[in-house]
């Protein structure tokens, strides 16, 4: 799917780091020639609500996915796959952190690969990394996002290191690809 | 310094890079959701591109216009932000500046929120800029925000008067590729000129202002660069389009989507007040039906006069409530068109969570605390992330900025009136006090009111991102201290205390308890910093952990103290930590009953101390 157009949803909880994902995929996009549309959730819904971010890579001029849209969800925490699932197109695919196989199709139990690297606030990284590691789903590739993540943390090469180790951790784990 | 690669920005952003790349001298704002992120953005360009600006978060957003409104009156370029309900407290000032107009270009940003998504309304400020007689501008994407931004400025100079910028949170809070523009130095000096019939205008005066006022609508009505525009010029037909906002970008994309953009012209508005005067005549001499698209009321519909042929939020064709989701508007545009309605997708109904004080979040063991000292009391809270204070019963009523000190002294005259003895501990942030608390305060110690007021001091505005408050103080300026302006109020009961020591801190709640039920009105500082404040040192503490033996799972410590970190397992009817997010508070060692929970050291998590 590399090069073309793509409509996302990233949901989880506040404090996630959802808004960072979005935004590091969003550079990725513009780094690659494509144009990129984004719609953020700021205010009252960051302090451990839900948190929506829509994601839109292409010629597009509305910011949000229509319902039934979207080629794919993905889930910092589990829960919010049923709450989002009816964003995404037949034929999508949805990637979410949970321990239950099944919860979406593609499952990563972000929580615990994030409290062995000994940074819980690496969930997001690491549901990335699990992402990109399925061939064919996002618009770029992993390698892209990794040039993204050097240049927006050059100045603070621990937290590189840390971001780059997630997302190489997400991306070698084993969880099966379930039907959903 | 110019730069010639595409960035991502956000909408916020993008409409601050305008301001400051069009030469704004001075800007101001108050925080407040989607509008909090435009003061920051114009800082940070102040600092790299070393010009010679005055940047402030003012005390409320009615100081913050007084500010920038003089900045304009001297002939600098100025700009204040706010969120829509800010605009309330800013109105006055805004009424009159309309009349006695400005010098150096001076737009007001008024980020409205449709939904809502972090507001008390959903308030359409388009309504405010008629209602005070400024032209308002509506940008529909982050770009855009940028570009009107620069043409704000040049229809204020052109005019002399106030105007309003006007996006909305799909605008502040999307992102986009932007190309940033060089910034440019106008390299005025400030040059006020005495003119007291204008500045200082009586009533006798304010009627010919007025009527200065009306002729500069009609021109501006007429302004080229801000007029309306036909998006698809090779469509026809008897039917059109006319959209403002993000609106228009829906629009824009579901016409191709549903094979329209050839059929049915979409014209765009970019001022939506006062309409162009030739657009409406054109609109209503060349099309026998036309759907009006804005958010949220009907501004644009009702400018267009003849209401036979107009299909809108007041003909019913369009909802006057919520947000005009691009699903909403792709069903109103193939009704418009004849066309089969697609199907409208119904999202799941109940799950999802609710917003919650944050782990270890020193509001908790405050509103703990006064539920304890209180507990039949009445609980008058105000804006901020305490309104969160709803999940643990420590909030009554939410009104508006600072209304809970007001509120509380009418609850207690309310009660004395009828000869009854009521508890009342009501709750304001510090930064909500500094914004709007003190002349209620003040009414309150003259009027012998008798409350508590807990000041839930975090040292930060905390809901909207960590923005500093008066206690703070400015590197050119002197901090000022809460305490101090407590005792000037004439209020005799005055107490600092930290939350987290929750037996302490409930001691001396119910020490503020019993003076107000004798005395007057007491006030209690809870001060302890903010987590989430990442200009705050970190240290690192041991998290909780549940002694399952002797956890009786009563649910205490998850229901009445509400720490999202602490989590009941039905089927074990215990409780358990989540390791992820407890930030090792160790309040909830004070909140068990059964002295359950204890705390592991070394445990990983960071916070601020």
């Amino acid at each position: 799917m590399t090069g073309n157009a793509q409509q996302l949803i990233i949901s989880g909880v506040g404090g996630q780091g959802i808004l960072f994902i979005t935004r590091l995929l969003a550079e990725t996009a513009i780094a690659m020639g494509m144009p990129v549309l984004t719609s953020e959730t700021h205010g009252m819904a960051q302090r451990g609500g839900i948190v929506v971010s829509h994601l839109k890579i292409g010629d597009y001029s509305s910011p949000l996915v229509r319902p039934g849209q979207a080629d794919g969800l993905i889930s910092l925490k589990g829960e919010t796959v049923a709450l989002h699932r009816h964003f995404i197109r037949p034929g999508g695919w949805s990637v979410a952190n949970s321990v239950t196989a099944g919860t979406a199709q593609v499952t990563v139990d972000a929580d615990a690969a994030a409290l062995a690297l000994g940074n819980p606030q690496a969930v997001n990284l690491i549901v990335l990394g699990r992402v990109l590691a399925v061939p064919g789903l996002l618009f770029c590739h992993r390698d892209e996002v990794e040039r993204t993540l050097a240049v927006k943390l050059a100045a603070k090469p621990k937290l590189l290191e840390g971001a780059l180790a997630a997302l190489q951790a997400g991306g070698i784990d084993s969880t099966e690809i379930s039907s959903c | 310094m110019s730069e010639t690669k595409r960035v991502l920005m956000q909408g916020n952003e993008a409409l601050a890079r305008g301001l400051v790349e069009h030469g704004c001298a001075v800007a101001t704002s108050y925080p407040g959701t989607p509008a909090s992120e435009i003061l920051a953005v114009i800082k940070a360009l102040q600092q790299t591109e070393e010009l010679p600006m005055h940047v402030e978060w003012g005390v409320n957003e009615k100081v913050s216009f007084e500010i920038a409104y003089a900045a304009s009156q001297s002939g600098l370029r100025a700009v204040t932000a706010m969120k829509q309900v800010g605009l309330n407290v800013a109105a006055d000032p805004l009424a009159s500046a309309a009349y006695l107009g400005t010098v150096g270009g001076f737009v007001v940003v008024c980020a409205d929120d449709p939904g809502p998504h972090s507001s008390q309304t959903e308030q359409d400020s388009r309504l405010m800029a008629m209602l005070y007689k400024v032209p308002v501008l509506d940008p529909s994407s982050p770009a855009e925000a940028g570009e009107l931004a620069g043409k704000a400025f040049e229809l204020s100079e052109a005019f002399r008067l106030p105007v309003m910028l006007r996006p909305t949170t799909r605008v502040c809070h999307a992102c986009q590729d932007v190309l940033p523009g060089p910034v440019q130095r106008l390299n005025r000096i400030a040059d006020f000129r005495k003119e007291p019939s204008r500045w200082a205008a009586t009533p006798v005066h304010r009627y010919r202002l007025h009527l200065e006022l009306n002729e500069k609508l009609v021109k501006i009505a007429a302004w080229g660069p801000t007029a309306p525009s036909l998006l698809n010029p090779r469509s026809g037909g008897k039917k059109a389009v006319i959209a403002s906002g993000v609106a228009a970008a829906h629009a824009r994309e579901l016409l191709r989507g549903l094979g329209l953009w050839d059929l049915l012209p979409l014209y765009q508005v970019f001022q939506p007040y006062p309409l162009h005067t030739a657009f409406i005549e054109e609109i209503l001499s060349s099309y026998d039906e036309v759907l009006v698209l804005e958010e949220t009321t009907g501004v644009m519909e009702m400018q267009l006069r003849d209401r036979s042929r107009v299909k809108g939020k007041l003909s019913g064709a369009v909802p006057e409530a919520g947000e005009l989701l691009p699903e909403i508007v792709e069903r109103t545009l193939a009704e418009f068109a004849g066309l089969p309605l697609p199907a409208l997708p119904i999202p799941p109904t109940g799950g999802g969570r609710r917003p919650t004080l944050c782990p270890g979040c020193p509001h908790r063991a405050s509103f703990y605390a006064i539920k304890k000292a209180a507990p039949q009391g009445i609980y008058p809270s105000d804006i901020g992330c305490y309104t969160l204070g709803l999940n643990l019963g420590g909030v009554d009523t939410v009104l508006c900025m600072g209304a809970a000190v007001g509120q509380a002294a009418g609850f207690y005259q309310a009660y004395r009136i009828t000869g009854q003895q009521q508890d009342i501990v009501a709750t304001v942030g510090d930064s909500t006090f500094f914004h709007a608390c003190i002349p209620p305060l003040v009414d309150a110690v003259v009027q012998g009111a008798r409350f508590v007021l807990t000041i839930l001091d975090n040292s930060t505005t905390a809901m909207t991102g960590n923005q500093p408050t008066p206690a703070h103080g400015t590197p050119q300026g002197r901090p000022v201290n809460i305490q101090e302006l407590v005792k000037g109020c004439g209020v005799q009961f005055c107490r600092i205390a930290d939350p987290l020591d929750l037996p302490g801190f409930t001691a001396i709640m119910k020490e503020a308890v019993a003076f107000a039920r004798n005395e007057g009105v007491a006030v209690v500082i809870a001060r302890s910093p903010c987590l989430v404040d990442r200009s705050v040192k970190q240290t690192r503490r041991g998290q909780a952990v549940v002694q399952g033996e002797a956890c009786i799972g009563c649910q205490i410590c998850t229901k009445q103290f509400e720490c999202p970190a602490l989590v009941y397992d039905p089927v074990a009817k215990k409780v358990t930590v989540d390791v992820m997010i407890c930030t090792g508070c160790a309040v909830c060692r004070e909140v068990c009953p059964t002295l359950a929970i204890g705390a592991v050291q070394g445990s990983m998590f960071k916070v601020q101390c």
